[in-house]
């Protein structure tokens, strides 16, 4: 009988004015016990200690636009490190005169990127226009037709080179792990096989060995007077590396996908192919975004071990600029503004896959 | 509910007609060391309707997969609508494109729409024109009551829509037969009824539908036979009249004093 009348008694109920406001959440999550009250002092000391001077430091004490004497001279951060070699950071050994180029090119994969976000756009039209844009691209940093003046590879350099390693890198490998991944769940022997053992032999080597492998030993098996571009090789490198995490990666989401779901896709006369990509892959590559993308980002910062096969990326770059007495010393200021591109990179990568899983997303009402 | 679907009796017409659709002769097969099904013979005509029911693990349900391989048999044989299933791809392919198969769980593709759902079969199998496909997906949408929720996505429906719309994505492809796989086990009692109501209509239509349930009300008012299996093997098999009132062997009385209290 009580209960009948319990709702609408519920209804009139406010909250106890502890559990509201400013000072309810600061009591329900910073200081709700001893042990998590202790922390939450030390952690506003310990920022107390460190937040001021970083500001002081790199902003209000810092100097932009001086020589490296001016630098010597400064209390705060030396971001003319930056600014000064921003052209060599960014475009490396690339001929100065013609870095309008590699800039033109990096402008147009930015707006095919933008382009590409909008899910409304993916269509054959939108392939076509990569195709143009990446012929174009091709065109503006090589040069040798249309009256540009050719640039060779070794000269190509800096965020250009890491932009190029990691958007090929990463679009060639995806789609070879798709079919690896397809490969190892094959009911042909054969095809299992090699997939298994080429997935398990690319894994268990470090991407050095194999980039290493590509710029040195690889070269030894060519026939006199052959050579392949040593970009090329790095190129191959990585997405052969890439596509055997990515294809790990989707036989687990082909694992998790229900058996009803191929039979009633098989029900219905569709055959291996047409299941696959109308019915499987389309659920299974929605369920394994979070991973890949973990995957893609890292591969993108992996880009950056191809210094040691003497490519000129954007960190081999800032780094001889650091090797210059007259920058020496000045090394925080450099790494940290490659670590903002690197952020950039990554964490657009992330947002945007947050954004395609809500988008994919057909659970809500 | 048996006793209100049972006075739609007279109300369900279209006797068999004389050519055979389905054709099982001998019929083994294996899970492993494990022998499912044991020697199947089962002859089904065109607009004919068959009801099989039996306790689980009888092999009922492996029966029905058998004949739109989506479990292989390993020895007899199976000719559907003239065609024998063997391995090779394109005879089961054909198949089943004219089987048609409602699954206990539906099954329905929850990347897609409704309609999405509806017209891939024709659209992909068929060949069917974009336009032509959605125009039939629509008509059976009709047909199952629910046209209404055409552009929702599966998670939005409840058991008995998403049912619905199972039928509807197997009617799609026109199918000479629909095989339906304990159709209302999954759904809650209030939903059993509007799934069962969509299948009567279509036995009204003359459809050749062959039954794995335990709803005995359907089973009399809708099968010209109702088989029983038990341990792989069809143990009795009768016209609904005799089947209930008249159970032969021991086994067949057992399983129905348990199902129908």
């Amino acid at each position: 009988m009580a209960s009948a009348a319990q709702p609408t008694e519920r209804e009139v109920l406010k909250p106890p004015p502890t559990s509201v406001g400013v000072v309810g959440w600061v009591r329900a999550n910073l200081f709700n016990g001893f042990f998590n009250s202790l922390l939450t002092l030390a952690t506003i000391f310990l920022l107390y200690k460190t937040v001021p001077p970083l500001i002081r430091w790199a902003f209000i004490d810092s100097v932009w636009h001086t020589g490296g004497q001016g630098c010597r001279q400064a209390t705060g951060a030396c971001w003319a490190v930056v600014t000064e070699n921003l052209r060599f950071i960014i475009f490396g050994f690339y001929p100065y005169d013609q870095q309008w180029r590699p800039l033109t090119a990096m402008l147009l994969l930015f707006l095919l990127l933008f382009i590409s976000r909008d899910r409304r756009y993916w269509k054959k039209s939108l392939l076509y226009t990569w195709v143009i844009g990446l012929t174009a691209m091709g065109i503006l940093m090589r040069g040798g037709i249309l009256g540009l003046q050719p640039v060779e590879s070794t000269q190509w350099g800096g965020l250009p080179l890491t932009l190029l390693l990691s958007i090929f890198g990463l679009t060639a490998a995806y789609p070879l792990g798709v079919l690896l991944a397809l490969g190892r769940q094959s009911q042909m022997k054969g095809i299992k096989t090699l997939c298994v053992v080429y997935i398990e032999l690319i894994r268990g080597v470090p991407l050095i060995s194999l980039l290493f492998m590509s710029s040195i030993i690889f070269p030894l098996f060519l026939p006199e007077g052959v050579t392949i571009n040593k970009i090329l090789r790095a190129q191959v490198a990585i997405i052969l590396f890439t596509a055997a995490y990515i294809a790990e990666v989707v036989r687990g989401g082909l694992q998790g996908m229900p058996r009803g779901q191929y039979e009633a896709a098989e029900a219905l006369g569709l055959n291996y192919y047409l299941t696959m990509r109308l019915v499987i892959l389309p659920q299974a590559l929605k369920i394994v975004i979070p991973p890949t993308v973990s995957i893609l980002i890292s591969a993108f910062k992996d880009t950056s071990l191809v210094v040691i096969i003497a490519l000129y990326d954007v960190l081999k770059t800032t780094q001889s600029v650091l090797s210059n007495p007259k920058w020496m010393g000045f090394s925080p200021e450099a790494y940290i503004f490659v670590a903002i591109l690197y952020f950039l990179g990554c964490f657009s990568m992330s947002n945007y896959s947050r954004k395609l899983e809500k988008e994919l997303s057909t659970e809500e009402y | 509910m048996g006793d209100q679907s049972a006075a739609k009796k007279p109300a369900v017409p279209a006797a068999p007609s004389d050519e055979v659709m389905i054709e099982i002769i001998d019929m083994h097969k294996w899970f492993g060391e494990f022998h499912v099904l044991q020697g199947i013979n089962l002859t089904v005509k065109k607009k004919e309707r068959i009801v099989i029911c039996g306790p689980s693990g009888s092999g009922k349900s492996t029966l029905i997969r058998c004949i739109n391989r989506l479990e292989e048999h390993q020895r007899g044989k199976i000719i559907v609508d003239g065609i024998e299933l063997t391995n090779n791809i394109r005879n089961i392919e054909q198949i089943r494109a004219e089987v048609g198969m409602v699954f206990q769980h539906f099954n329905l593709f929850p990347h897609l729409t409704i309609l999405e759902n509806l017209t891939l079969g024709p659209i992909w199998v068929r060949k069917t024109p974009k336009r032509k496909a959605e125009e039939m997906a629509m008509y059976y949408l009709e047909k199952v009551h629910i046209a209404e929720q055409a552009k929702k996505y599966p998670g939005q429906l409840s058991g008995g829509q998403q049912q619905r719309v199972a039928i509807a994505r197997s009617l799609c492809m026109e199918p000479k037969v629909m095989l339906f796989d304990e159709p209302t086990s999954a759904l809650d009692p209030e939903m059993i009824k509007e799934v069962l109501d969509v299948m009567i209509e279509l036995a009204q239509e003359g459809m050749t539908m062959i039954v794995v349930t335990h709803e005995m009300g359907f089973a009399k008012s809708v099968a010209h036979r109702v088989l029983f299996m038990d341990y792989g093997r069809i143990v009795e098999e009768n016209t609904p009249e005799m089947f209930f009132e008249n159970p032969r062997h021991e086994r067949t009385k057992l399983f129905l004093s348990q199902i129908l209290h």
